[in-house]
């Protein structure tokens, strides 16, 4: 391990949840007019990241895997205080499941020559499996902290991490050894805002570094569709029953009706 | 001697320190049904430090065998351990199909457990079924905060998938008696990498199943108590949004959505929250469903029975009065 701690941060773009519309016809998600951001919970990834750079020195590499439109949104990492961001894109790569993207990412941490820490969110706000930071840590062999609230001390001298997880009723302080891949929880921080003069040159002058799969020594038929185990057979809408949306604006009377509910259930 | 063929189902049954996770049960309610209906085996798998501790708890909810492995280091999860320990055994028993539950450990625990073994993993499905052209098992996975779902499934075995909580019921069966088969020797070399300084954790009823459900939302912020008040009054369970838990206000045990907890409750009362996607979907499956927001466009109106418009401190300080808390 280098002397200089490398924390790589993993992102994804996702598009708005409430932006999002099903189509019962056609069966599939219309993301049309759904602007897209950064992953929540991966900014709060990168904001942890940032925090230990600040505190112990170091490197933020943020990694991504995605068609082209992702990288004004790596930019704006880069803004925000990253060191460098890496973009691996390929129309192979299109369909990936979890599976796929987890094999992937970790041949980019690889390539880029490992990390002390590798900092995920906990899941991303449209798949939500939450599956591919466990995966990364066992292609790597790293060791594995999911749903972390608070990243407690590094010590990288005994190469160790001193984490804070929630667990069932409460959370669990533990101790792993780096290299570590950590699942950040969404919310535990306020990421910080895009650094004026970071932006301008994030923007115009830094010089993204795109990867192929042919760039990590993937075949096309190990990655994408073919490459995933799992099958998509069909979209279904989950649909709340249909409610009687009564409005009341009177106080008074939004009490009395609010008694009589609470009343009739018995 | 490993089986040679994948076959059968195999459940992960969580436990904890001897309290075991209900949904291990759950996952056994459903897939009893259909191990009757195609004639398939059921294989449980434990991990504890103790076995006597727990096997009265899970001796009769349908498994035909209940293969277990002791170990000290068993207590309470380790990611490291855990997941080697369940795929030497898993390797062994080879089942077709495998299930965990979808809690924070088990997701943990399957999402290394299915790179161990290359294969495919549905998270936390919502539905289970045999396609019976195929055999091959179909399970809806909810996306999108939890409004669409994708049926999928996997075309590597073990077919894989972890359990959403809550979804299927457990079914006392003391009509088939488990084979017990210890397979601690298999676990016996294990070592963990990682060391707990310290656990706080305090056990909850768990309200995903409570009648009246009064939800606190970022709206509620400036006083929580005063929710926590009305909810007594009512005879109410108290949970709360996304946000109030993310401000270490609540724990994360009380919190409702995709993220957190599903409601089944004939009645819940929303006290302002906006009605985000991510929320709603964890209020689906409730009866009546009342809310106060001081937005007349909040999101939420078109989720309510009754949407009240006005300040919730207003409302809930009139509801308080009158029902003389
Ligand atoms: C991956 C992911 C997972 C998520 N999972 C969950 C989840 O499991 N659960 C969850 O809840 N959220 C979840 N969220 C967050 C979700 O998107 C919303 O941000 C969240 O639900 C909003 O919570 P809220 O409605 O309490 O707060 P807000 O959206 O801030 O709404 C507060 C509401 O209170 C009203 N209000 C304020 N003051 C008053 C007053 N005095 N009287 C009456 N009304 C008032 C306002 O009009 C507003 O409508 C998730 C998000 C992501 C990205």
């Amino acid at each position: 391990m280098s002397p200089e701690p490398v924390y790589i941060v993993t992102m994804k773009v996702v598009p708005k949840t409430e932006e999002i519309r099903f189509d019962p016809v056609t069966k599939t998600v219309d993301r049309s007019k759904a602007t897209n951001e950064i992953n929540p919970a991966d900014k709060n990834a990168l904001e942890e990241a940032l925090k230990l750079k600040d505190k112990y020195g170091g490197k933020v590499i943020v990694l991504s895997m995605g068609p082209p439109f992702f990288e004004p949104f790596l930019r704006t990492a880069l803004a925000m205080g990253a060191d460098d961001a890496i973009l691996i894109s390929d129309k192979a790569l299109a369909g990936s499941d979890a599976y796929v993207t987890s094999m992937v990412l970790a041949k980019g941490i690889q390539k880029i020559g490992g990390a002390t820490l590798v900092l995920c969110g906990e899941e991303s706000s449209d798949g939500s499996t939450g599956q591919v930071p466990p995966g990364i840590a066992t292609w790597l062999g790293y060791s594995l902290a999911t749903f972390v609230s608070k990243i407690i001390s590094l010590d990288l001298e005994n190469k160790k991490v001193v984490v804070r997880r929630t667990i069932k009723g409460g959370y669990e302080d533990i101790d792993l050894p780096l290299p570590a891949v950590l699942a950040i929880e969404l919310g535990i921080n306020t990421p910080r805002f895009p650094d004026f003069r970071r932006k301008r040159w994030a923007e115009k002058e830094y010089k993204m570094t795109i990867w192929n799969i042919h760039d990590l020594g993937l075949k096309p038929e190990e990655v994408g569709l073919t490459g995933s185990p799992s099958r998509v057979k069909t979209l279904i809408e989950l649909k709340p029953p249909e409610r009687m949306r009564k409005i009341i604006t009177d106080p008074d009377q939004a009490v009395e009706e609010i008694i009589k509910i609470i009343k009739s259930i018995k | 001697m490993s089986r040679e063929e994948w076959r059968g189902f195999g459940v992960f049954i969580e436990q904890d320190e001897g309290v075991v996770e209900e949904t291990s049960l759950e996952i056994l309610g459903r897939i009893r049904e259909l191990a009757d209906k195609y004639n398939i085996k059921i294989t449980s798998f434990v991990l504890t430090d103790d076995i006597n501790r727990i096997i009265d708890k899970i001796r009769y909810y349908g498994s035909d065998e209940i293969v277990y492995a002791e170990n000290s280091l068993f207590k309470t999860y380790l990611s490291d351990v855990f997941s080697t320990a369940l795929y030497r055994l898993v390797s062994k028993y080879r089942p077709r199909y495998l299930l965990l539950p979808a809690t924070r450990n088990s997701r943990d625990l399957a999402g290394r457990l299915a790179i161990m073994l290359r294969t495919c993993l549905l998270a936390h499905v919502i539905s289970i079924d045999i396609d019976p052209e195929t055999m091959r098992m179909n399970a809806a996975v909810p996306g999108f905060g939890g409004n669409i779902a994708a049926v999928c499934e996997c075309v590597t075995m073990p077919e894989m998938a972890t359990v959403s909580p809550g979804v299927f019921t457990p079914k006392i069966r003391k009509d088939i008696e488990p084979k017990l088969i210890n397979e601690s020797d298999l676990t016996k070399d294990l070592k963990t990498s990682m060391r707990k300084i310290s656990r706080t954790s305090v056990a909850r009823p768990d309200i995903s199943r409570s009648e009246k459900i009064v939800v606190a939302g970022a709206g509620c912020i400036k006083d929580l108590e005063l929710i926590k008040r009305f909810a007594k009054i009512i005879g109410a369970e108290y949970a709360v949004t996304r946000p109030v838990a993310d401000a270490g206000l609540a724990p994360r045990d009380l919190q409702v959505g995709s993220t957190g907890i599903s409601l089944k409750s004939k009645l819940v009362i929303v006290l302002g929250a906006s009605g985000a996607p991510h929320f709603v979907s964890g209020i689906r499956d409730c009866g009546t469903v009342v809310s106060v927001n001081i937005d007349p466009d909040a999101p939420i109106k078109d989720f309510s029975d009754l949407f009240v418009v006005g300040d919730l401190y207003d409302i809930v300080k009139k509801l308080i009065d009158r029902l003389g808390g």
